[in-house]
């Protein structure tokens, strides 16, 4: 796939966020928005993993632990094969396993989550796993900024550098943005950076609307030997849609009638500039 | 028709805060669902936010009842009862802070949000902790009256509501005291005991019953799951007649198995039938979809008790 197919890619998997949040009457909107360009990196250029063989032993795990933004999940696995599409037709309904958060009954999803504060230790038990067996398959986590005030983060932040897990790799979905307002006027989380390096991990901030980028942090190995790597993502919640961009109200938003098409006219119109 | 039961409770909280400075309200990132977003911008200095981190939320809210602050720590359920759970029974519970834990969106409230924001454990975890009164209220008279009763209260306490908005339940029986179940419809035939969100279907199948089959039930609002209404209960299975028990619970270890372990101590021989969650994967969808496909609901109630009335 080229450069410009995966960011075409991009537009595709917002446009069916977009899709499947207004049928279902539901979702996390805005946090689905901002993450998809990870996921598209993750899941196009960075994942070994096989959707026909979901559950080898040595593929690579990506647990999605800001599990509310499902839709970015599902709408990229259902891209990538894991599942037809038209299941997606079902979210959120009776008796569907497509539901508001990841569960293993979904072809491609490693572990349940929803609670935040989750993901990481998971990951955290999974890495020490591949290095007790010697194994080389990497572990991925998405970790949203008003999710990192859970102590159990920084319990598992702490483990991560001990057992010197190179092998783990967290991405911080850094939208600066949460429920009830910023991260600033609910919870502090400046100075992320530093907190991260004095915690053990190595390091690095990128552009994580930046397809090349984010490839470039993810795919090159551990960003140092020996320690845990830190990915902090500089995203916009809602990104991709004027009116969705930065605005809270967006964060389980469903959009009108008006509003959907509008958002698809603005994503067509940002493709079509590709 | 009312309004949502935490609704109420935001209602309640400022009414409370406009006379009291001690009011405290707790939140994790949890004041929109709380429906607290006009208290926090009316009292600014009486709401509190720890952000998204419930063991905090519920140890900060310890240590302010403990200096005398009246703390309200308002998350949803199923976070608050189960990662808080070592907070609540150590810093709560066995310290005796009376904080007032407060659950919201609770049960399966959440419906398709899935297992992760379900709460059918609360009344069990918390049932097995020494020090913790339960209470779920069923209308919006009961959230009230329990949200101003909890706040003069100086023991620990768990409140627990709903999102749904809840009609109102026989206004003629205006009373409301901890531990004192709540009779909304009475008759000889059989009782029908429920809390929180399922006393209303239990109520309208007692209706249907006497509509339809001339049964005459008593609903009972057992808004206290503990201390547990056992005077009523005396009262209830005197005549031997059927009793049926209703709850946004698991079916192991709340409202129904404690009138069980009671009744049966008792020597009570009443045909007896408890109704909640199974031991399960729980089914998807939601809250009424779920209430719907396990008999949570006015014609799975009824038929309940038509077996248990062999009708
Ligand atoms: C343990 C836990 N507490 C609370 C919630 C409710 N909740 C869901 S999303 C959310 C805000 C998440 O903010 P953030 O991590 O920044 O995600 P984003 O803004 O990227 O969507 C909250 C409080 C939850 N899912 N889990």
């Amino acid at each position: 796939m080229t450069n410009k197919e995966l960011k075409l890619k991009s537009v595709y998997l917002r446009k069916n966020i977009l899709k499947y949040i207004y049928k279902a009457k539901a979702g996390h909107t805005g946090g689905s928005l901002s993450c998809v360009d990870t996921l598209n990196v993750l899941y196009n250029r960075v994942l070994n993993i096989d959707p026909q063989n979901f559950r080898t032993p040595d593929r690579d795990r990506y647990i999605q632990s800001k599990g509310h933004c499902v839709e970015a999940l599902f709408v990229t696995l259902a891209d990538r094969g894991f599942f037809p599409e038209s299941d997606l037709e079902t979210l959120c309904q009776h008796q569907s396993h497509y539901i508001g958060h990841p569960t293993k009954k979904v072809n491609g999803v490693e572990q349940n989550t929803g609670a935040l504060g989750h993901g990481l230790s998971i990951c955290v038990g999974e890495a020490i796993a591949a290095k007790l067996d010697k194994k080389n398959h990497r572990i991925f986590t998405l970790l949203g900024d008003g999710e990192l005030p859970e102590g159990s983060n920084w319990e598992a932040f702490l483990s991560a550098a001990h057992y010197k897990l190179d092998n783990l790799y967290a991405i911080l979905d850094y939208n600066k943005q949460q429920i009830t307002g910023s991260n600033k006027e609910v919870m502090n989380t400046d100075s992320v950076h530093e907190k991260l390096e004095a915690f053990g991990w190595a390091v690095k901030e990128v552009d994580g609307h930046n397809l090349e980028e984010l490839e470039k942090a993810l795919n090159n190995g551990p960003l140092e030997d020996g320690k845990p790597s830190f990915i902090i993502a500089h995203t916009i919640k809602g990104k991709g849609v004027s009116f969705m961009e930065g605005n809270i109200k967006w964060h389980h938003g469903v959009p009108s009638p008006e509003q959907f098409e509008l958002a698809q006219k603005e994503l067509d119109e940002a493709g079509a500039l590709i | 028709m009312g309004k949502a039961n935490q609704e109420i409770f935001s209602e309640t909280m400022q009414e409370l805060a406009a006379t009291d400075r001690n009011i405290i309200a707790v939140t994790s990132d949890s004041r929109g669902s709380g429906k607290l977003v006009p208290f926090g911008q009316k009292y600014p200095n009486q709401i509190v936010e720890v952000g998204i981190a419930e063991q905090n939320l519920v140890g900060v809210a310890a240590g302010l009842a403990s200096a005398g602050k009246k703390a309200f720590a308002i998350s949803p359920a199923c976070f608050l009862t189960a990662r808080s759970l070592e907070q609540i029974k150590n810093d709560v519970s066995y310290s005796d802070n009376p904080v007032k834990l407060v659950g919201i969106s609770a049960g399966v409230s959440y419906g398709a949000l899935g297992t992760t924001h379900h709460s059918l454990h609360d009344y069990a975890v918390l049932r097995a902790i020494n020090n913790m009164i339960i209470v779920a209220p069923a209308d919006n008279f009961e959230t009230q009256q329990a949200v101003r009763h909890a706040a003069a209260l100086d023991k620990p306490i768990y409140l627990r509501f709903g999102k749904k908005a809840m009609p109102f339940l026989n206004e003629s029986n205006q009373s409301f005291e901890f531990g004192k179940g709540r009779i909304v419809r009475k008759g000889d035939d059989m009782a029908i005991i429920a809390a929180g969100e399922t006393v209303y279907p239990a109520w309208q199948a007692a209706k249907t019953l006497e509509e339809e089959h001339g049964v005459k039930a008593t609903v009972v609002s057992m808004h206290t799951i503990k201390p547990l209404d056992t005077q009523l209960l005396d009262e209830l299975l005197a005549n031997g007649r059927p009793i049926i028990t209703v709850e946004e619970h698991m079916v192991y270890g709340g409202l129904g198995e404690a009138c069980a372990s009671y009744l049966f101590q008792q020597g009570a021989k009443n045909p007896f039938h408890i109704m909640g969650i199974p031991d399960e994967y729980t089914i998807t969808g939601s809250q009424e979809e779920i209430f719907n496909h396990y008999g949570i609901s006015r014609d799975g109630i009824k038929a309940e008790a038509l077996g248990l009335l062999k009708l």
